[in-house]
């Protein structure tokens, strides 16, 4: 079997599970909706808008669905000490990265696509055409996070704070592209042309292309015995 | 892995570094404060002067060094590197607590504000970020091997984030103060100010290697009970 036949299998094998139970899609959606409200309750209404406040709550609330959701990906496979019998298996080390990758970043972009819409209305954004260039850079900045998140979680799993571990491990590495996320939000929310974005889908571009790289070199490390 | 023995020989040869550092940040003080002129508008307070940007670049210097240890470990799988990227890591953090120590110090005077969110603070502050995580990531394991593993892997994820980071800080509007010694063409410096700059540099050097000796020593050692505990 390819590698890439053998990571569509692994990959449809953890979102089978997850279709199954749905316990961490509903955890991490009703966590995302909180993030939300959090913010909504936090502001002072007389003088900050809602609006003003949308990109950056958009990018929060994605920062931090996305560590729940990667949380995900390596806990249940320490359950059932899944990860042992499919380290057993004639399966290359590569092909369980690109498979574990593939879930997460499907996932995420599930948890984005609810939350999405959500954002819109809580928020009171506009809904004109420059919301898909939005969604565009929500999935271009989540290839590189989710790379990352792969190999920082399966590391993390195997620690005595697993859950604690994550978040702290992952947010410097978030910071970078949430700051151009943010900053390509704001100029599409204000109706900016588009050529004003190249910095940042640049930048975002060449952050997923470093880190999917360095992610796959070092996850045979993490995993090997 | 060195044994017991030369752990201790690590840890004197450091501590003897080490003074020697200090003594050369004794001198460093005595230059700054009594044979450096002191700056025209900003007075006393840049003195810091001598002490911060040295800092700084030791801060870059360890770091540096424990990305490319990590590498070397990942390729060799030899826990001397491993020891030595702890070593050096930690002391990175302690030289970023004098960089941020030593930074509002002089920002407030000069600047009118204890901190501002400019390229070199950000940066600074994302560098101490990354390698606190690194200690949380270290602490979390009890496996040695796994440890080390573990850690190499995110020293060599932090080495590759550092270009990254240097990117978006870019953004970021600049208050501080562009470098004055160590540009292209002739320093902007007097000769007296130069000398006490340069001096900063490399009593750092000597206190970063004298540091890391040390912690390096230490490291060998606490494997050493690790071991005997097992």
């Amino acid at each position: 079997m390819s590698v890439l036949r053998v990571a569509l299998l692994i990959a449809a094998k953890d979102l089978r599970i997850e279709r199954r139970s749905r316990t961490a899609l509903h955890t991490a959606t009703l966590f995302a909706v909180l993030v939300l409200l959090t913010v909504v309750f936090a502001r002072d209404g007389g003088s900050v808008s809602l609006l003003t406040l949308a990109p950056s709550v958009l990018w929060i609330t994605i920062a931090l669905s996305s560590l729940v959701a990667l949380n995900r990906a390596f806990t249940l496979e320490r359950e059932h000490a899944a990860l042992e019998g499919i380290l057993l298996a004639p399966v290359p080390r590569s092909a369980l990265f690109l498979g574990k990758w593939l879930a997460n970043l499907a996932f995420v972009s599930l948890v984005m696509t609810i939350t999405f819409p959500l954002w819109i209305l809580f928020y009171g954004v506009a809904v004109t055409p420059a919301l898909f260039a939005v969604a565009a850079v929500a999935l271009l900045a989540s290839i590189g996070v989710t790379a990352i998140g792969t190999v920082f979680s399966a590391m993390a799993v195997r620690t005595r704070h697993a859950e604690l571990l994550l978040p702290v491990l992952m947010l410097p590495f978030l910071l970078p592209p949430i700051f151009f996320a943010a900053q390509s939000t704001v100029r599409l929310l204000a109706g900016r042309p588009l050529d004003e974005l190249w910095g940042s889908f640049r930048f975002l571009l060449l952050y997923d292309v470093a880190f999917a790289t360095m992610a796959a070199l070092l996850f045979p490390a993490v995993v090997d015995e | 892995m060195p044994d017991a023995a030369s752990a201790e020989r690590q840890i004197r040869r450091g501590r003897a570094v080490t003074l020697i550092a200090l003594l050369g940040l004794a001198v460093l003080y005595v230059m700054a404060l009594q044979f450096t002129p002191p700056e025209r508008t900003m007075g006393l307070v840049q003195k810091l002067y001598y002490v911060h940007p040295p800092a700084a670049y030791a801060m870059q210097l360890a770091f540096l060094t424990t990305g490319l240890c990590s590498l070397l470990y990942l390729l060799l799988r030899d826990e001397r590197f491993d020891l030595f990227a702890e070593a050096s890591a930690e002391v990175g953090m302690v030289m970023g607590m004098i960089v941020v120590i030593t930074g509002p110090i002089w920002g407030r005077p000069a600047w009118g504000v204890w901190w501002a969110w400019e390229p070199r603070l950000t940066f600074t502050v994302l560098e101490l970020l990354v390698f606190g995580g690194y200690f949380a990531l270290r602490g979390a394991v009890r496996d040695p091997q796994e440890r080390a593993k573990f850690a190499a892997v995110l020293g060599m994820m932090a080495l590759v984030l550092v270009p990254f980071n240097h990117l978006t800080v870019y953004y970021f509007a600049s208050q501080h103060p562009e470098p004055v010694a160590l540009r292209a063409g002739k320093p902007a410096l007097p000769f007296e100010m130069l000398r006490t700059f340069l001096t900063g540099f490399g009593v750092f050097t000597v206190l970063y290697i004298g540091l890391a000796m040390q912690r390096y020593g230490i490291g060998v050692r606490a494997a050493h009970q690790e071991v005997a505990d097992a």
